[in-house]
């Protein structure tokens, strides 16, 4: 039984990858110059000032997209890790290891725009109550984990093999660690998004939804970059990686 | 199930010649209380309310430290390459490894805790719900520290990564778990935390003897 398409196992070969990651980034990087200059001019300037917030409301522009992709990473990295654990695909244990660094800036954007908007809307820049803070900054130790975990071993299989388990596992407590902050009482508001019937103007929402796609495509570009540089690293005995260079 | 039976008679007899194993976090717990009761103010108001979590925290701290070690020992001597040669599953053994840590360092804990809540000021019925509270929580952290020191047992030493990648983990386990003292503390009933202490730990016997087996069979590799 072939359970792996051949041009998806042909996709995994290091040169390959090398060149479609590539391939791919002059796109990334139109898509995420066009969707993030739109998303950020039509919600920055052009969509109307909240009539609670004021202006005070337009950082959900960078703050809903990131947060929203450093989920997102922490569970493509454990998809990806289940992928390395289980076929030892390298492709998929490069991923693992590119796309911790990037969840954790963007953790990082996510908390810092969050406490920026607090202080003025809530009166406090953090709270211990909140489940979305505290699963967040648990999400981002889960991040420095991985980080720390992939330089702490020297092997560079063993060590991604190790990130991808533990992204696996740290994908599943980010999840308990929401919920269970969720039993306290909760003071961020409901999510703001839902499929069918979000509670949005749509003067905002094509904005906000143009920011999501532009970080998440911004996002691909950083990563994709890193995936180059680390297979090249990886692969630099192999004679592919010496004519890609030269 | 008798090698099983066997690795935890192992374990355990290790432990009784090494009697360091079981003291020291013991002696280290009770130093972490008595410092932070010297840090406040005599009777301070805080202190009572702070006890649950810094009970917890060291209880914690104090099971990392020697948890430490788990698998290294066994790598080093080959005993890690004879449980791998062995017929049965690995998860199985590592297990009962496991189960044999926390009696010899989680149990001994658990049962020094009511003491230094004593000191700390906690009233009776609150030191019942306490170890209640450690009695499910502290085989948790033992195995999620299991799992994470089987992801670096091939490193010659941890230092703070240990800590680095177990804390986070256990953050669920903390908030139910001090949280069903502090529940207790303001007369309120702390069933619940507690049945979610009992579901975290269901979930962690079952999932991380797994994870720990492959973790452990990557460094091997």
């Amino acid at each position: 039984m072939k359970l792996i398409p051949h041009w998806l196992h042909r996709l995994s070969s290091p040169p390959v990858a090398y060149g479609v990651a590539g391939a791919c980034q002059p796109w990334l990087g139109l898509a995420s110059v066009v969707l993030l200059g739109y998303g950020f001019l039509g919600g920055l300037i052009l969509a109307p000032a909240d009539y609670q917030q004021g202006d005070g409301y337009r950082i959900i522009f960078v703050h809903v997209p990131a947060a929203a992709l450093s989920i997102l990473l922490i569970w493509a990295m454990a998809f990806a890790g289940v992928i390395a654990l289980v076929w030892r695909i390298k492709l998929a244990e490069v991923f693992v290891i590119c796309a911790a660094p990037v969840g954790a800036s963007l953790t990082t954007l996510t908390l810092v725009t969050g406490m920026l908007w607090g202080k003025p809307m809530w009166g406090a820049y953090w709270s211990w109550h909140d489940a979305r803070l505290v699963s967040e900054l648990v999400l981002l130790f889960m991040y420095w984990g991985v980080i720390a975990l992939n330089q702490a071993i020297a092997d560079p299989r063993a060590a991604a093999r190790a990130c991808s388990l533990l992204a696996i596992v740290g994908a599943i407590n980010a999840v308990i660690v929401k919920y269970s902050v969720a039993w306290w009482n909760t003071l961020h508001q409901g999510p703001t998004l839902k499929l069918g019937g979000s509670s949005i103007d749509s003067a905002m929402l094509w904005p906000l939804l143009a920011a999501m796609a532009g970080l998440a495509c911004f996002s691909g570009l950083v990563i994709a970059q890193r995936l180059r540089n680390e297979l090249l690293w990886r692969e630099r005995g192999n004679p592919w990686a010496r004519d890609a260079i030269a | 199930m008798s090698a099983v039976g066997a690795v935890i008679a192992r374990e355990l007899k290790l432990a009784l010649r090494r009697r360091s194993e079981w003291a020291q976090p013991l002696v280290f717990y009770a130093v972490v209380a008595t410092l932070f009761a010297l840090g406040a103010a005599p009777s301070a108001p805080w202190l009572k309310v702070a006890a649950p979590s810094i009970l917890w925290v060291g209880a914690l701290l104090a099971a990392l430290l020697s948890l430490d070690r788990v698998f290294r020992g066994d790598r080093e001597d080959g005993t890690l390459e004879q449980m791998f040669l062995s017929s049965q599953a690995v998860s199985l053994l590592v297990g009962g490894k496991l189960f044999a840590q926390w009696l010899v360092i989680g149990l001994p804990l658990t049962l020094l805790a009511p003491l230094l809540a004593l000191g700390l000021g906690m009233e009776a019925q609150v030191i019942g719900v306490l170890l209640l509270s450690l009695l499910l929580g502290l085989p948790t952290l033992v195995l999620t520290a299991g799992f994470c020191s089987a992801l670096i047992v091939g490193l010659p030493r941890s230092g703070v990564l240990l800590p680095v990648l177990v804390l986070p983990l256990v953050a669920p386990s903390v908030i139910f778990g001090a949280g069903a003292v502090r529940a207790a503390q303001s007369g309120l009933p702390a069933d619940a935390p507690l049945y979610f202490l009992g579901a975290i730990l269901v979930l962690c016997a079952c999932g991380v003897p797994l994870a720990a087996a492959v973790a452990l069979k990557n460094a091997l590799d």
